[in-house]
C-alpha cells in the first residue's frame, strides 16, 4: 500500500508541508517495500485548481492514504469519491522521517 | 465575477429525516414546488432553537462568524415560515458543509482522519496504529470547539484579519 505525504523538501529530514495542493514535494512511501520516492509538485505555483490537479497526480500512483496539514473543500469531495483516506496532522514540525516511523507502527 | 468563497460550515450529524411534507391540504389549494432547506440552515436551527445555544456559541460550533450564522439562521426561519404558510414540502439537502460524524481523532498522535470505506468500521489510527481513537460526533460540543480538523479555525479570513495583519493572532489561535 502506498501513502502520500506532503513535503516541503525532497529529503527525509524535510518537514511536512501544511498545504496539500501547493506543497513542494509529494513523498510516496510504500509500506510493503519500505521505499520512499519524492515527486516534485508541478502545481506548486498554480493560481487555480492546484488541489484537483494534485489529487490526479497522487491518484495515478495510486495511493490509499494522504497525510497533510490541511485539505481544501474541492479536494475533500474528490478524495471521498476516490476512496482515498485523508489524515490531517496539525503538528507542522514533524519530519517525513517521523511520519514514516509512525506509519510503520 | 464570483464572490468570496464560502467557508465550510460544520454539521455535527445529518438530520434524521430528509424532508417534511404537509397533510390534509385544502382541496382548492394548488400544489406548489418544494422548498430546499440547506444542511447548514438545519444545523443553525438545531443549535439555536433545539439545543438553545446562543447565536455566538452556535457560530463557533459551525466554524463561521456570528453575523454569518445569523444570516443562515434567518434564511432557515424564512424558508420554514414560507413552507408552513404556503403548504410546501421541505427537502433538506445541499449547502457547503462537512459532517463531524465522518471524522475521527486519535488521542495518541493528535491527528484527524476520515473513513473512506463507510461499510467498514475503523478501529485503529491509520497513522500510528493506536486504539485510542474517537469519532468526532461523540465528543461534547465544548470539546469540539477546542480543536478542529478544518484548516482555518475561527480566524480564517474573516473577523480578525486586521489583527493578523498587525502581527497579532485571534485569541482562539493563541491557545
Amino acid at each position: 500500500m502506498k501513502v502520500a505525504i506532503t513535503s516541503s523538501g525532497n529529503t527525509l529530514k524535510s518537514t511536512l508541508d501544511k498545504r496539500f495542493g501547493r506543497c513542494s514535494f509529494f513523498a510516496i512511501y510504500d509500506t510493503l517495500t519500505d521505499e520512499v520516492e519524492f515527486i516534485p509538485n508541478p502545481n506548486k505555483d498554480a493560481e487555480e485548481g492546484a488541489g484537483p490537479a494534485s489529487v490526479q497526480l497522487v491518484a495515478s500512483v495510486p495511493v490509499e492514504k494522504i497525510v497533510s496539514g490541511e485539505f481544501g473543500f474541492k479536494i475533500k469531495s474528490l478524495l471521498v469519491e476516490l476512496r482515498i483516506q485523508m489524515i490531517v496532522v496539525k503538528d507542522a514540525d514533524k519530519t517525513i522521517e517521523d511520519i514514516i516511523e509512525l506509519l510503520k507502527h | 465575477m464570483p464572490g468570496r468563497p464560502k467557508i465550510i460550515r460544520k454539521i455535527s450529524v445529518a438530520p434524521v429525516a430528509s424532508g417534511f411534507r404537509p397533510y390534509g391540504m385544502a382541496q382548492n389549494a394548488k400544489k406548489k414546488e418544494s422548498l430546499f432547506l440547506l444542511y447548514e440552515e438545519y444545523e443553525a436551527l438545531r443549535l439555536c432553537d433545539y439545543e438553545k445555544y446562543t447565536q455566538a456559541e452556535a457560530s463557533s460550533f459551525m466554524n463561521v462568524s456570528r453575523p454569518t450564522l445569523t444570516r443562515i439562521y434567518m434564511s432557515a426561519r424564512e424558508k420554514i415560515a414560507q413552507a408552513f404558510v404556503e403548504g410546501r414540502n421541505i427537502i433538506i439537502e445541499g449547502g457547503k458543509v462537512c459532517f463531524d460524524s465522518e471524522w475521527y481523532t486519535c488521542g495518541s498522535c493528535n491527528c484527524f482522519f476520515n473513513n473512506p470505506f463507510e461499510e467498514a468500521l475503523i478501529e485503529v489510527c491509520p497513522l500510528c496504529g493506536s486504539r485510542d481513537i474517537q469519532n468526532f460526533e461523540s465528543l461534547s460540543e465544548e470539546e469540539k470547539s477546542e480543536f478542529t480538523y478544518l484548516g482555518k479555525s475561527g480566524c480564517g479570513r474573516g473577523h480578525c484579519s486586521n489583527k493578523r495583519k498587525r502581527g497579532r493572532m485571534c485569541q482562539k489561535n493563541q491557545e
